[in-house]
């Protein structure tokens, strides 16, 4: 026993001496611009979370080897696990943020709505490339949130436009599955005003986290037979939503999944069956042969500094997301550089940057993304720079797109987005900046 | 050597009774709150403040809670996620919808709001015991995880269910910083546990563990079962409830259902269990293994200069901690409590052990 305790005694010092070890932390070397890097690459989101992460790290890897860095200051970056479990997300924000971290990415609307009452505090930028705070595109209130890319108020907007082609939505049916978190609910809010403005009926069918048990939702597709299903899942949900439409034999021609819900993981579990599935891409959908795409391969997968498990990974849909959120944090710091110097920049000039991107057709073709983004231009009161996107549908070996670009309508989407802000900046007492001024 | 009781004569009933009889005891508890108190907000960092010590107290909060029910009575919860959710959700809606209402005010109705569902969800224990009252407390977890995320009343008609506490202020000062939040809820934290501790020592935590021991015998002495039973529960969800209302205000900042499920029941369990049933410090001990123990083992790799990959670190993590859970009950089933109490004995026979 007395072994035992002695042993004992041994592990609670170790704990401590961690914890103490936690107080002094090795803070970046000052010559770096360091970048909280918040990943999952384990748990039941894995099969999405990792390309995603991949592609970031690996864009960051390209700038330092390819270009050693921003105007010369490399980046320097740190991976934390958050398993999109929005408590571990916060304490790894905490962990990373005592290195001076000047942009964040956490890729989970949960831990968005989380941060988003932290960053003010600590002066770091919240970017979160197509997910996150709808509302969070007006900068007035939201000044240190960047949905860029899009929102999912866009998307849903979108998607709505894109069946309302094939015809009225009067009397129509259309269901969304979704996610039962912040996440999924997000479209709801949209999805309800554009019901009453078309005249279509809503379902809302939510799925509980993790989403592999969906037998009930989809018995409800099959007796309600909604004319379209909109699918707003993430992670292991979107391939099994599919496996069960294929089961009740819904039409996948009439599924639409958001940018989250339409990528490789989601279809090939389902192999053959998924032909005719779409989904809306944010820009860009699976495409690998543009020249960042060769740099990748010229300077980090062929001398083995990959951080993909193989260099197959390089270019579908998550990672390319993964490579253009990075590109736009990149962007955001050059933006800030070129007023502010090229020097280690802080997070309130990059806020700057970020507030202040113009990026035109020709700009992200020099930076070797050919297409895969659409110009995009943020200001105070659009934090989102561009809201367009294009439909593309799996034919059973890849994606392939099916619509020309739609566009959100702000006509609609404004008044949702004002009233939100408003309400979001009455509740925590924000005094929204006056734009044009600051 | 130092520990011990020599020489210390109890004369009256009070010294006797009093809460740390044993002088030394009370020293290294009055200096330790004071070490709390006065030296750690100088000294630790934010990441220290909001990522450990905070989660750490407002969890060990809610664990005294559970050791009520659990520990002292012997009434097997698995809702206590639930009745966290009820506290931060009744404290969110008085913060919305009533104006100006003092911060203390608003944990305390939360707490009372949490009293009264648990009363109401403790009523079938007067039937069942058991494994069948845990999966009776079980439907209380599944219904407020309904209640709350179905329900838009409760989330001010959030679009995405998600809601935000408002800024904190106490006497029109604002909470803001990491070391003023973490002296907040240690505070709370402080009170409560005196109030817990002592209410265990008096009469009502008699009829507790009674009812514990053998619910028959405890009827037999004249304990009414029906008043031991739900004081606890009352007892209990006031104080989960009070924690549940720290963790979404002070904690979180915003949240959803989600923050509050079975995982999070499961975890109050775990943290009792090993912590140490029917123990006020088995709490804290049970709350620190849970907390500390897996963003200690996630760090360590980093600390030690040994490169691995995000996922294997997790995976690491993630083993690590289960067998160590394994090897605690193992080495001592009564908890860590337990072996702090057997570490004393010892402590107080050395150097001589007979």
């Amino acid at each position: 026993m007395k072994r035992m305790f002695r042993k004992h005694a041994a592990a609670l010092a170790l704990a401590v001496a961690g914890a103490l070890g936690a107080a002094q932390d090795v803070s970046a070397q000052s010559n770096e611009i360091f970048i909280p890097v918040l990943v999952y690459r384990t748990g039941a989101y894995a099969p999405n979370g990792v390309p995603w992460a991949d592609g970031y790290v690996d864009y960051l890897k390209l700038v330092n080897e390819r270009d050693g860095g921003v105007n010369g200051i490399k980046l320097a970056y740190e991976e934390c696990e958050t398993g999109y479990a929005t408590d571990r997300g916060v304490e790894c924000y905490e962990r990373l943020k005592s290195k001076k971290g000047v942009a964040v990415n956490p890729l989970s609307t949960g831990i968005t709505y989380a941060l988003t009452d932290k960053v003010p505090a600590d002066k770091i930028v919240l970017m979160t490339t197509g997910y996150g705070r709808s509302d969070s595109v007006e900068g007035s209130v939201f000044q240190w949130n960047f949905p860029l890319l899009g929102t999912y108020w866009d998307a849903a907007d979108m998607l709505v436009q894109h069946v309302k082609r094939k015809g009225p939505l009067k009397g129509k049916k259309i269901a969304l599955v979704y996610h039962d978190s912040p996440y999924g609910k997000e479209p709801i809010k949209l999805l309800e005003e554009r019901a009453k403005m078309e005249g279509f009926q809503l379902i809302l069918l939510p799925v509980t986290h993790p989403g592999v048990e969906q037998k009930a939702t989809w018995l409800q597709v099959r007796q309600q037979r909604p004319d379209y299903v909109f699918l707003w899942g993430w992670g292991v949900m979107n391939s099994t939503s599919i496996k069960e439409a294929i089961a009740v034999s819904y039409p996948r021609l009439q599924m639409f999944g958001v940018w989250w819900s339409s990528a490789e993981p989601d279809v090939t579990p389902a192999e053959d069956a998924a032909k005719g599935y779409n989904g809306i891409a944010l820009g860009h959908s699976a495409e690998g042969g543009f020249p960042v795409h060769k740099d990748m391969q010229k300077y980090l997968y062929d001398k083995g500094k990959g951080t993909a498990s193989s260099a197959k990974e390089v270019g579908s849909v998550l990672y390319n997301r993964g490579m253009i959120s990075a590109m736009l944090t990149v962007e955001a710091i050059k933006q800030a550089q070129s007023k502010y110097g090229k020097r280690v920049v802080t997070g309130e000039e990059v806020r700057w940057g970020a507030e202040n991107l113009a990026l035109d057709a020709g700009k992200i073709k020099g930076l070797g993304f050919g297409d895969m983004g659409q110009p995009l231009k943020t200001s105070c009161h659009d934090h989102g720079g561009v809201h367009k996107g294009r439909i593309h549908t799996w034919d059973g070996k890849q994606w392939s797109y099916t619509s020309d670009w739609l566009e959100a309508d702000y006509k609609v989407l404004r008044p949702l987005v004002e009233s939100s802000a408003k309400a979001y900046s009455a509740e925590k007492k924000i005094t929204p900046v006056a734009c044009g001024k600051a | 050597m130092i520990y011990r009781e020599t020489g210390q004569f109890k004369t009256t009933y009070a010294s006797d009774q009093q809460l740390f009889p044993i002088l030394q005891d009370r020293w290294f508890v009055i200096g330790f709150l004071a070490f709390a108190f006065a030296a750690v907000p100088f000294m630790a960092t934010d990441y220290l403040f909001l990522a450990i010590l905070i989660p750490f107290l407002i969890l060990s909060l809610a664990a005294i809670g559970l050791n009520i029910l659990e520990g002292y009575c012997g009434q097997v919860s698995l809702g206590t996620g639930a009745f966290m959710a009820v506290g931060a959700y009744s404290a969110y809606n008085l913060a919305v919808r009533v104006p100006d209402l003092n911060l203390l005010v608003i944990f305390l109705l939360a707490g009372a709001i949490a009293m009264v569902f648990g009363i109401l969800f403790g009523i079938p224990s007067l039937r069942i015991k058991g494994f069948y009252l845990a999966v009776a407390t079980l439907a209380a977890q599944f219904f407020v995880d309904w209640l709350f995320a179905r329900v838009k009343w409760f989330t001010n008609d959030s679009s995405s269910g998600s809601v935000s506490a408002p800024p904190l202020e106490l006497f029109g000062h604002a909470i803001v910083t990491p070391a003023q939040q973490y002296v907040f809820v240690l505070a709370i934290v402080c009170v409560f546990a005196l109030a817990a501790r002592n209410l265990t020592r008096g009469a009502i935590g008699r009829s507790w563990m009674a009812t514990r021991d053998m619910d028959v015998a405890a009827e037999v002495i004249g304990i009414r079962p029906m008043m031991a039973k739900l004081s606890a529960f009352a007892v209990s969800s006031f104080i989960v409830g009070v924690a549940g209302a720290l963790w979404a205000f002070v904690r979180l900042g915003s949240w959803e259902p989600l923050a509050f499920d079975v995982n999070r029941s499961f975890q109050l369990l775990f943290m009792v269990i090993i912590g140490g049933l029917g123990s006020i410090l088995g709490s804290f001990l049970g709350a620190a293994f849970i907390v500390v123990l897996p963003l200690v083992l996630n760090q360590l790799p980093t600390w030690l200069g040994i490169p691995l990959s995000t996922a294997m670190i997790s995976h690491i993590e993630f083993m690590v901690f289960g067998a160590l859970i394994v090897f605690f009950l193992i080495v001592e089933p009564r908890g860590l409590a337990r072996l702090w109490a057997i570490g004393k004995e010892k402590l107080r026979l050395w150097p001589f052990p007979h």
